[in-house]
């Protein structure tokens, strides 16, 4: 068994170089739900014993919410706002893979630093640091606004394997408390997603820059 | 012992011969080349026997100058490097008497003969001085000499620039060679190696850095290496030979000693090394890949070879600090092999360029194509030393980078591991760099169709030039085949070097797979024997028939539709431009029917341009904020000198 | 010291290497419906092109004439390396695996001169092409066999793969994928097979390794198809020794698991060709950027274990 949730790890360490690479919007949505159904596979794996009835409803909840209602929202949200289906990254692909490969180093290093409790699978720690670098990754070096939504649902799901590191059994407060946090947080960008593409032409928020007045002529685009 | 110093005397005797005839160049040039090969010859017996016997020889005499003594230590370090030195000296000299025809009359070739001679003179004293001021005064006369040769064509900028840089980087070098000498020495009578101590602390990480600065300088490592690039295609093909193979070793040399008086060693200094050593090979090979001429090309695989052995150095010092010491001697004595290969097949292939130079009377690439078909006894020597750079089997070039590898792999514990991975990823970039590189310089000049009239008009290369490269490539081959048999020597270098005494046990861990290596080359000698022979009996009796190139139906092709050297390295100098940043000048075409249009790339210097310049500007404009201190008046001049010496009166007081 | 089986080990390899391209195209015919060549072809091919008369280019020297010859003993002095079913061959020593990549090298370093010698814009394309891919693509190799040196705790490939067993799989499951699916990105590359390079077409833009072959014929023609299928048969067994390693004890089982399974990648040579489209040229480094990642994520979990 310790082996298979090995394996979940590097499938997500996987699914952060696909993410870090991946060229088209609606590819970068499915991995995203595709990691966050993962995630919420893993504490059943990761559980000594058999699973409390509880926690595989728990499990079932966040499955459904990020492999279902999250991809949902967000592919209505990008034919909404009619933007183009590709991602449009600053930096090139052997770039974004070097950095992603870089951030996976860090994760390691610095989870052999740490002074964390010992887990039954080797790489939570790194794989969860890892998640939460490319979070910031896609966050930072794409130009769209629902690539900035995806980047921190990439996070909230590092942390969320990050927790576990710490309590194989999650409290129900814990639980509870990140999942109305995901919730709110894509509530939240949804309601700004279409306020910004109703109000500009596009939810390219490099053109965002022309919010104030005095920059405009200075780096015309 | 006596017979380097014999073989100095005669390099200095005819030498002093050479500028003393030099209103006669046939005497000048006679009397200088015998010199040289003579004293070669002279100089292999004693270098071979410290070799084999591993016993130190020494000299001393009593000198005048103060803290100097000039005392000679031939031990077996300093024999691993001479033996290179002597070979390619003597080979680069025979070469010389074919390449200088041309100049006859038109340059003052005595003065050459006395310049190349004092060059090699001195590169003997800086092997086997045993005394600081002695190593030193070597090292100035290496450089001097080394400046004379590179002005050979001052009538050129290029020549005067390349003159110029030399000039900067070897002074500055020997600034910081003369602190570091200074700290090491602080507390001894003369400065003699014997007598030098450790600063404590810090201080031994300060002569650290001076050394690696210092002989960096000469070595030419990156990001010190912008003289080599400049220097090694103004000098006359068999100087270039000589100063790539063998003089940028002596700042080799010297970090070794060095490092041997520094013990013990601190992990961050080999740290150092093996990352200046990565970036110097994975960079110089990619700068090679986007040069266009071709004695650039061999200038930047030389800081690439060097990068090579630095880094072999660190990863040993970094093995021997965390006391892996069979990893530890294997990676020096790959480091030293390597620099016995690399002297004799960059020697090798500066010859060939030599010739190519003097044949179609230019070295640019994309002026070059054919030559193979003009040139035929310099295509097979120069495809083998291509062959050797690019560290392929069974030539020599693989068999130092192979212990390196095995020396990569051999680690256990965590710091040595991850410092093997680091030498092995950056071994294998850079290889496949080089091999990029090579087969884009060899096939651009020697294969395909002439591009321009000059490289149809090759002349092939002087008989005297064909035995000296002849010599080498033979070289070449033996140094690959017999490795097991080299790692004799290498290993008494390293064990007197470093002092690793189970080093020499460590190594017997290395030699069986050499011997496997050497048996594989001789199975494949064998077996493309087998293949060709094969072939013969395929073809028996069968003429083969004699076509155009296939053209795909196009009516005039011409030569100048071949892939040339810009365009080969194309894909990969975009992918790696913000590295590069290569200037290019596109043509704009507006019309349907386009007339005459030209093109150009090129690749910058990128750290001269980048760091060296802008910090010299700098330098200069600081320099001229005191540039009101020379105003010409007599009156103040005096005024200076009273006022300097009440100061050093009140100080004394 | 054994001669009898490492001599047969490397008759076989010889015999059999040209099946593995039959293999692959039968696969993708009858992905597209096709019946096919037969599995044979390849043989018939080099016997036909081994009687026939070759025609030189008049610019060409003795370098295209030695280029296919010299590639191919490279190619074969490499099968001497290279294990058979777990067992090491003929040369097994420390560090046999640089060996093997440097060997490679030269088959490599001489296709390229060859192709040059031509003179020709088409064989200068390929050229540069191939030696590009060789840029991205040994890195990534060479830190995939490190990792499996790192896994296994030997140092030569017979070594290796002679430790390797089902357990290796059971305790270092995703160390292994990870290695597996580097290699098959090497394979696709090194051999010209379809997402890197397309074996089939015939336009010379989209060439890379059909293009350097341009204007060989005759015997060094079949010098050169017979060197591409060593190769393929050399990156095949490595895949093979690591996805099914079989050390029942007895050689003749072995050898025939070995065999079944190196048919079995070469139907996933196929069957990926098939159901992939050949990448544009310039992504083609990406591909080799992400195999390189691999073998580094590999690495990296083999370090931390």
């Amino acid at each position: 068994m310790n082996t298979f949730a090995e394996l979940i790890i590097v499938f997500i360490i996987l699914i952060d170089l696909a993410l870090a690479v991946t060229g088209s919007l609606s590819s970068c949505i499915k991995l995203v739900a595709l990691q966050g159904v993962v995630a919420g596979i893993l504490p059943l794996l990761a559980m000594h014993g058999s699973p409390h009835f509880r926690a595989v409803a728990f499990a079932a909840v966040i499955i459904a919410l990020k492999g279902a209602v999250f991809p949902w929202l967000m592919m209505r949200a990008r034919d909404r706002s009619g933007a183009r289906k590709d991602v449009e990254p600053l930096i090139s692909y052997p770039a974004s893979i070097l950095l992603c490969l870089g951030a996976f180093i860090a994760s390691s290093w610095l989870g052999s630093r740490l002074p964390l409790p010992e887990t039954g699978v080797a790489w939570i720690v790194p794989a969860s640091l890892a998640t939460i670098f490319t979070g910031f990754l896609l966050i930072t070096t794409r130009t769209k606004a629902i690539t900035q939504v995806l980047g921190y649902l990439v996070i909230e799901n590092g942390i969320y394997i990050f927790g576990l590191a710490l309590f194989v059994e999650q409290p129900m407060m814990v639980e509870l408390a990140i999942l109305l946090d995901v919730f709110v947080a894509v509530f939240v960008m949804g309601i700004a997603i279409f306020h910004i593409s109703r109000e500009f032409d596009h939810i390219d928020t490099a053109e965002l820059s022309e919010l104030s007045d005095w920059r405009r002529g200075e780096d015309g685009r | 012992m006596l017979l380097v110093l014999l073989s100095l005397l005669v390099l200095l005797a005819s030498s002093a011969l050479a500028f003393v005839l030099r209103k006669d160049p046939a005497r000048a040039q006679d009397a200088g080349a015998y010199g040289a090969v003579a004293a070669s010859l002279t100089g292999l017996l004693p270098a071979g026997r410290v070799l084999l016997t591993g016993m130190p020889e020494t000299l001393a005499l009593p000198w005048a100058v103060p803290l100097g003594s000039l005392s000679f230590t031939l031990d077996p370090l300093a024999a691993f490097f001479l033996a290179p030195l002597f070979i390619l000296t003597g080979l680069a000299a025979v070469y010389g008497v074919d390449y200088l025809k041309a100049y006859e009359g038109k340059k003052p070739l005595g003065l050459a003969w006395a310049a190349f001679n004092i060059l090699t003179a001195s590169m003997v004293v800086v092997f086997t001085a045993a005394n600081a001021v002695l190593f030193m005064l070597g090292w100035e006369l290496m450089a001097a000499a080394a400046f004379l040769l590179v002005l050979f064509e001052h009538e050129r900028e290029q020549s005067r620039r390349a003159a110029y840089l030399y000039l900067a980087a070897g002074g500055a070098g020997a600034l910081l060679l003369l602190a570091a000498f200074g700290l090491l020495g602080r507390s001894a009578a003369s400065l003699d190696f014997a007598l030098f101590s450790v600063p404590a602390g810090g201080g031994a990480s300060a002569v650290f850095l001076l050394c690696l600065a210092g002989f960096g300088l000469k070595a030419g490592f990156i990001p010190l290496h912008v003289w080599v690039p400049e220097a090694d295609p103004a000098a006359p093909g068999y100087v270039a030979a000589v100063m790539s193979g063998v003089m940028m070793k002596t700042g080799i040399y010297g970090l070794i000693r060095v490092l041997g008086f520094l013990s013990p060693w601190q992990e961050w200094w080999g740290w150092a090394m093996l990352l200046a050593g990565a970036a110097s090979c994975v960079l110089g090979g990619l700068f090679a890949l986007a040069q266009h001429d071709l004695r650039r090309v061999l200038a930047y695989s030389s800081i690439e070879n060097i990068g090579i052995i630095l880094m072999a150095l660190g990863l040993g010092t970094v093995a021997a600090v965390n006391g892996a010491t069979a990893m530890s001697a294997l990676a020096f004595a790959g480091a030293l092999l390597h620099v016995l290969n690399h002297a004799l097949f960059k020697g090798l292939l500066f010859m060939g360029a030599g010739a190519v130079l003097r044949g179609a009377g230019t070295s640019e690439l994309d002026a070059l194509g054919g030559l193979g078909k003009r040139m035929p006894r310099t295509l097979p020597l120069f495809l083998l030393a291509s062959a050797a750079a690019c560290a392929l089997p069974p030539l020599n070039g693989f068999t130092g980078e192979f212990l390196i590898y095995l020396a990569a792999f051999g680690g256990a514990a965590a710091p040595a591991a991850l410092a093997g991975i680091v030498t092995a990823l950056a071994l294998a970039v850079a290889g496949a760099l080089a091999a990029a590189a090579f087969t884009r310089a060899a096939g651009t000049a020697f294969l395909g169709e002439p591009r321009t009239g000059r490289a149809a008009g090759a002349q092939e290369a002087g008989p005297l030039m064909i035995f000296s490269m002849r010599a080498l490539a033979l070289l070449c081959l033996l140094a690959g085949l017999a490795g097991p048999l080299l790692l004799l020597p290498v290993g008494t270098a390293v064990a007197a070097a470093f002092g690793l005494a189970p080093a020499l046990a460590a190594m017997e861990g290395a030699a069986a797979p050499l011997v496997y290596v050497s048996a594989a080359g001789l199975l494949l000698i064998s077996l493309a024997a087998l293949v060709f022979a094969g072939r013969a009996l395929a073809l028996k009796g069968k003429q083969p028939a004699a076509a155009g190139t296939w053209d795909c139906g196009y009516a005039a092709p011409t030569a100048r539709m071949q892939y040339g050297a810009a365009s080969f390295s194309q894909p990969l100098t975009d992918f790696f431009q913000p590295i590069l940043r290569k200037i290019g000048q596109y043509p704009v075409i507006t019309e349907y029917f386009p007339g005459k249009a030209s093109f150009s790339t090129e690749a910058q210097a990128v750290f001269y341009n980048s760091f060296y310049m802008p910090a010299a500007a700098r330098l200069r404009d600081l320099a001229y904020r005191f540039s009101w201190i020379q105003h010409g008046r007599l009156q103040i001049y005096i005024l200076y000198i009273v006022v300097t010496l009440l100061l050093l009166l009140l100080w004394k007081l | 010291m054994e001669i009898v089986k490492p001599l047969v080990q490397l008759l076989a390899a010889l015999l059999l290497a040209p099946l593995l391209p039959g293999v692959i195209n039968r696969v993708k015919a009858f992905f597209a419906g096709r019946r096919g060549q037969p599995l044979l072809q390849l043989y018939y091919d080099l016997a036909k092109l081994l009687r026939k008369t070759p025609v030189y280019s008049r610019t060409t020297t003795w370098v295209f004439k030695a280029g296919p010859a010299i590639g191919l003993a490279a190619l074969a002095a490499a099968l001497l390396v290279m294990p058979f079913a777990g067992r090491p061959s003929a040369l097994s020593f420390d560090g046999d695996f640089v060996y093997l990549i440097y060997l490679l090298g030269l088959a490599r370093f001489c296709a390229v001169l060859a192709a040059l010698d031509t003179g020709s814009a088409f064989e200068g394309m390929g050229a540069s092409r191939e030696m590009q891919f060789a840029v991205f693509s040994e890195p990534g190799f060479f830190l995939g066999l490190a990792a499996l040196a790192a896994v296994t705790g030997q140092r030569s490939l017979g070594g290796m793969f002679g430790v390797l067993t089902g357990d290796s799989w059971r305790v270092a499951a995703p160390v292994l994928a990870l290695l597996t699916a580097s290699f098959f990105i090497a394979l696709l590359a090194e051999n010209s097979r379809v997402p890197a390079d397309d074996p089939n077409t015939h336009l010379e833009l989209t060439m890379i390794h059909e293009a350097m072959i341009l204007d060989h014929s005759g015997p060094d023609l079949a010098y050169i198809l017979y060197g591409a299928a060593l190769k393929l048969w050399l990156f095949g067994s490595l895949i093979a020794s690591m996805v099914l390693p079989s050390h029942s004890g007895a050689w003749a089982r072995d050898a025939a698991m070995f065999l079944l399974v190196m048919l079995g990648v070469a139907a996933a040579v196929g069957v990926t060709e098939s159901v992939m489209a050949r990448l544009r040229l310039t992504k083609v480094p990406y591909m080799l950027i992400t195999a390189f990642a691999f073998s580094a994520l590999a690495l990296i979990f083999q370090m931390g274990r």
